[in-house]
């Protein structure tokens, strides 16, 4: 089995990589191009786009894995253990749990960066999540980008190129994933996770092609509950009481899933950093290791701030989607709709609204979203955004 | 004289500090304490005025020192020991102001400045027991206005001044939140006016200054005052109110009207439902008189947005929040 077989729908892109890895001119100077591998087909520098869940940090770990490999385009064995577990010597990866990148982080990744390869062909840096440095961040990155080290290649991942700043775009080449097929996910997530598939086609749809996201849909019975209740919550409004009551509900629902996720984890670390530092459990902490606790709590609490972003903006793509679908029917388009499993209600809602007030809806969700990221108290952006959802009964 | 007493000490007001071996200055009011030991010490001055005056820190003690400044000297002058952060002692000290409350030394004053935490229980429950024959002075924070205006009185019947009533309404109004502030204002008014203390000699001096907080501007904006909340608003800001609370506060108040605008029942079973305090509800019932359904979606739609401009949407975050206070205080109407 090859390291690109995983990757849905991405031929295009796997195509580019597999040239760029197999290109002789660039490892090894002397050799002569051959005619499958045509010459300039690797640089220095990549930067991978495409939409949320769509593998571009997949797709960067096996193009790393196939640079990693020696000799062998397709991967070997050893080498994708150890990119797995990002434990390879010539492998350095930035990603991030937090809202953003600091700088500091960045800057021991550009110093990493310079050392040449111990094993591998080449040393591979990746960034995942290249959107979330600010750009005093992204600065730190261009010398190193524009000149690596010989045998040192950058992998960046981001949704798109605008999300980077113009001197960084200007110094990688970019490779764009497309949004996979309904039909190919579907067929993955069958494939992958054993589940029939009408439900891998369900979860695929509704996910939006979002490859994580349908697994998650596909396997976990609790979070299609919860999609559906949100759309129900955001279907049944009809006063301003009832939004301010659903956006608390709504709130909450992403609390207690960001929370389930990281609690565990962060009484797992905590245990583990107290047992690193030599203190017993149950004991009394020292005064001089307080400052080490305080600084993993205040990480840990960065990441339950991200955490509760991601789940709040998934609510606000599903809700995205629903207004679509509204917005279709009331257009008497005939795309297909994503909400299929709610046709009736979408069609009742869409009968019940114009379709001014729907574009209005999904101006009022985009507005949100914009102002969770610009951190806004969550509950008053989506307040302000579910009373644009108000609709008189049917 | 040691241990003799019974199980519990006098506990008096900061004004009201006399001399003895021990004195525990406990209470989170900085400022009052102060004021109780340097009364204390002016007192033991004209007792004697040979009066030997040391300070010991208890947060960076070093053993022997309370030994070396409490025992008697050559020539048997009256000692004031003043040890501070007695909150943040050391153990040293714990063990030997214990060792030395067992036998105090004649003559000398002991005054511990306690600001309050679990640190040091041990020594402050041997010292309220008994043991030493000391006092506690009791310095809590004076957070109601009728303390305030005790206070002030006070301020002026110590110095032998006359004071009108609106006078000291006026000046409790003015400086709500510090009483060094407050005591200070009083001290200036004693010094530079020789005559009775009117309101018009307040206002002289501090006219219009009035401290408030978010919660004030957000409930006379939704009573839809509009003059008098942007008055108050920027009173708010000059005082040092940052824009971001004042907006929480509005959507709070907001948020609880919408809550309860949809809702039927009584005040009990709604505050069961919304996890609120009665009092809550039936505040926000009688701010919503008034109020439409249209201009309570306004409201907190303009609310959002001021949020985003005072965080850095905006340029001008006054400028989102005055247009905030227009539009709450015209009820979500637009103008």
């Amino acid at each position: 089995m090859s390291i690109w077989d995983e990757l849905t729908g991405q031929s295009e892109a796997i195509a580019v990589f597999r040239a760029a890895a197999g290109d002789p001119a660039f490892s090894d100077r002397d050799a002569a191009a051959s005619p499958s591998h045509p010459e300039g087909s690797m640089t220095h520098s990549w930067l991978i786009t495409g939409p949320p869940g769509s593998g571009r940090s997949n797709l960067a770990f096996a193009f790393a894995t196939a640079l990693l490999s020696p000799g062998d385009p397709e991967g070997d064995a050893a080498a994708r253990r150890q990119v797995e577990a990002r434990t390879h010597p010539d492998l350095g990866v930035l990603s991030t749990e937090r809202v953003i990148i600091s700088i500091d982080e960045v800057r021991s990744l550009v110093t990493s960066s310079q050392f040449s390869p111990s094993v591998a062909r080449y040393r591979v840096m990746i960034i995942e999540d290249a959107d979330r440095m600010t750009e005093r961040t992204s600065n730190v990155l261009l010398k190193a980008l524009e000149e690596p080290p010989p045998r040192t290649v950058w992998i960046l991942c981001a949704p798109s190129e605008a999300d980077l700043i113009p001197t960084v775009r200007s110094r990688v080449r970019s490779v764009r994933l497309r949004i996979p097929a309904v039909a190919d996910v579907a067929e993955l997530i069958a494939r992958r996770d054993g589940v029939d598939l009408a439900l891998a086609t369900r979860a695929a749809r509704e996910s939006q092609s979002h490859i994580g996201m349908a697994h998650r849909l596909a396997t976990n019975e609790q979070a299609r509950v919860r999609r559906e209740r949100t759309l129900d919550a955001a279907l049944g409004i009809r006063t301003v009481s009832d939004a301010v009551l659903a956006a608390g509900a709504l709130l909450e629902a992403a609390a207690d899933d960001a929370k389930s996720i990281t609690e565990e984890r962060d009484a797992e670390e905590r245990e583990s950093a107290l047992r690193s530092l030599g203190v017993e459990p149950g004991g009394t902490i020292p005064p001089a290791l307080r400052a080490q606790l305080r600084s993993l709590e205040e990480d840990q609490k960065r990441r339950a701030t991200r955490s509760l972003r991601d789940g709040l903006d998934r609510i606000m793509v599903d809700l995205l989607s629903l207004y679509r679908d509204i917005l279709l029917v009331q257009l008497g388009s005939d795309v297909e709709p994503i909400n299929l499993a709610v046709i009736d209600r979408v069609r009742a809602a869409a009968a019940s609204a114009s379709p001014a007030q729907t574009l209005a809806t999904l101006d009022a969700i985009a507005t949100a979203r914009r102002r969770i990221g610009n951190n806004v108290s969550p509950a008053l952006a989506l307040e302000a955004m579910l009373i644009t959802a108000r609709r008189a009964p049917s | 004289m040691a241990a003799t007493r019974g199980a519990a000490i006098p506990q008096l007001s900061w004004g009201a500090v006399r001399p003895a071996s021990v004195v525990l200055v406990s209470g989170t009011e900085e400022f009052l304490a102060e004021r109780a030991i340097s009364l204390l010490r002016d007192i033991l001055r004209t007792e004697d005025s040979s009066l030997e005056v040391s300070d010991i820190a208890a947060d960076d003690y070093s053993p022997g020192e309370l030994a070396t400044f409490a025992s008697p000297s050559l020539f048997g002058e009256p000692r004031m020991v003043r040890v501070s952060g007695v909150e943040k002692c050391t153990d040293a000290f714990i063990s030997e102001s214990l060792a030395y409350l067992e036998s105090p030394a004649s003559d000398c004053y002991l005054v511990l400045r306690h600001a309050g935490g679990v640190r040091g229980k041990k020594l402050l429950d041997a010292i309220r027991g008994g043991l030493g024959g000391g006092i506690e002075v009791v310095c809590t924070e004076l957070k109601k206005d009728s303390d305030r205006t005790d206070f002030v009185l006070s301020e002026f019947r110590a110095a032998g001044r006359k004071v009108t009533a609106a006078a000291v309404r006026a000046l409790v109004a003015a400086f709500a939140d510090d009483i060094a502030e407050l005591a200070a204002a009083c001290r200036q008014l004693l010094s530079d006016s020789s005559e009775e203390i009117t309101e018009a000699i307040v206002e002289k001096y501090y006219s219009g200054r009035v401290e408030t907080n978010a919660f004030r501007v957000a409930d006379t904006a939704i009573a839809g005052r509009h003059g008098e909340a942007l008055v108050l608003l920027r009173h708010a800001l000059a005082s040092g109110a940052d824009p971001v609370p004042i907006v929480a506060a509005f959507a709070s108040k907001l948020r609880t009207m919408a809550k309860v605008s949809g809702a039927r029942g009584s005040s009990g079973q709604l505050a069961g439902q919304f996890g609120m305090a009665p009092w809550q509800i039936d505040r926000a019932k009688r701010d919503l008189q008034g109020w439409t359904e249209e201009g309570l979606a306004r409201g907190i739609s303009i609310l959002a947005d001021t949020d985003a401009q005072v965080k850095g949407e905006g340029r001008d975050p006054i400028f989102a929040l005055e247009r905030m206070v227009n539009v709450v205080s015209a009820r979500g109407d637009e103008r």
